[in-house]
């Protein structure tokens, strides 16, 4: 039967897929970080259709607003704008595709011989209430060393992406690194 | 048919896939940081697909896909630090144009 949730499920594989393949097939620069975006976005929407809204909303304030501005500004900064990337060889398109329907095919003839123990009652969404508590708890089941590990992670890019992208100094006058504070 | 575990394994395998046909042919840097970008977000649809499905009272995969959309943010900011930096001194950033290590 064919209901409200059922076709939205299927417009938002679609417009995932459709979009993924156009970003990696697409030979201007500039589409193919927008039909990214789309693709991102569409991700987005299956875990709103899975009814994880807290990941959802990650996914869009990270990726479609962190991530995707930061690649556009990049290509702002290091392409002329309308130009087209230079054609690929057939060949290595010819086996770039081979490999990626051979592994593609191996892997979904994996997932369905493979039987899964599907949970009985698929629950509802996850109260972000749980989520915080469990994030910060230090019990066995808690994530809050992961959570400084990340921290300490971020940081350590942060810096990082400061001292890659600082020019010399005798090279040319202070000049303020373009990226660095994308993630905070 | 409705939708379950196997569609969005099926969405997830043909989104990393297609970031690995991108990643083989793409030559030019932030083309293929958007690939990487597309392999991560089809790995996190399955954590979160599996933790649905198989383990809906538990919640680490959605821990998992918190953990890796952290380190994909600090994974490209780095990248693009690294990309700015090799276009300052090639102007260009084209894989096949920074081959220095190569002799």
């Amino acid at each position: 039967m064919l209901t409200g949730s059922v076709i939205i499920f299927y417009l938002l594989a679609a417009l995932t897929l459709a979009c993924g393949v156009l970003s990696v097939t697409t030979r201007h620069i500039f589409r193919a970080a927008i039909y990214l975006l789309f693709s991102l976005i569409g991700i987005a929407g299956i875990y709103f259709w899975l009814q994880y809204e807290f990941i959802a909303a990650v996914q869009i304030v990270v990726y479609a607003g962190g991530i995707a501005v930061l690649i556009i500004f990049s290509i702002f900064l290091t392409q002329q704008a309308g130009s087209k990337l230079p054609a690929q060889t057939n060949q290595r398109k010819i086996f770039a595709l081979l490999a990626a329907f051979c592994g593609f095919a191996l892997t979904m003839l994996q997932v369905y011989q493979h039987e899964f123990y599907l949970s009985a009652f698929p629950t509802g969404s996850v109260s972000i209430h749980a989520i915080g508590e469990q994030m910060l708890n230090v019990d066995q089941s808690g994530y809050a060393l992961p959570f400084e590990v990340i921290s300490m992670l971020l940081l350590a890019a942060m810096i990082g992406c400061i001292v890659i992208a600082l020019r010399i100094k005798n090279q040319t006058e202070e000049n303020p690194p373009v990226t660095g504070n994308s993630e905070s | 048919m409705q939708p379950g575990l196997y569609h969005i394994l099926f969405i997830s395998a043909a989104l990393f896939f297609i970031g690995v046909y991108g990643f083989f042919t793409r030559r030019n840097l932030i083309t293929m940081l958007m690939s990487i970008e597309l392999i991560l977000n089809s790995v996190n649809l399955n954590f979160v697909a599996f933790n649905k499905y198989l383990w809906p009272e538990k919640m680490d995969g959605l821990f998992f896909t918190v953990f890796i959309i952290a380190i994909a943010a600090a994974e490209a900011a780095v990248a693009i630090a690294i990309i700015i930096n090799l276009y300052r001194s090639h102007h260009s950033i084209d894989v096949e144009q920074a081959e220095e290590l190569k002799n």
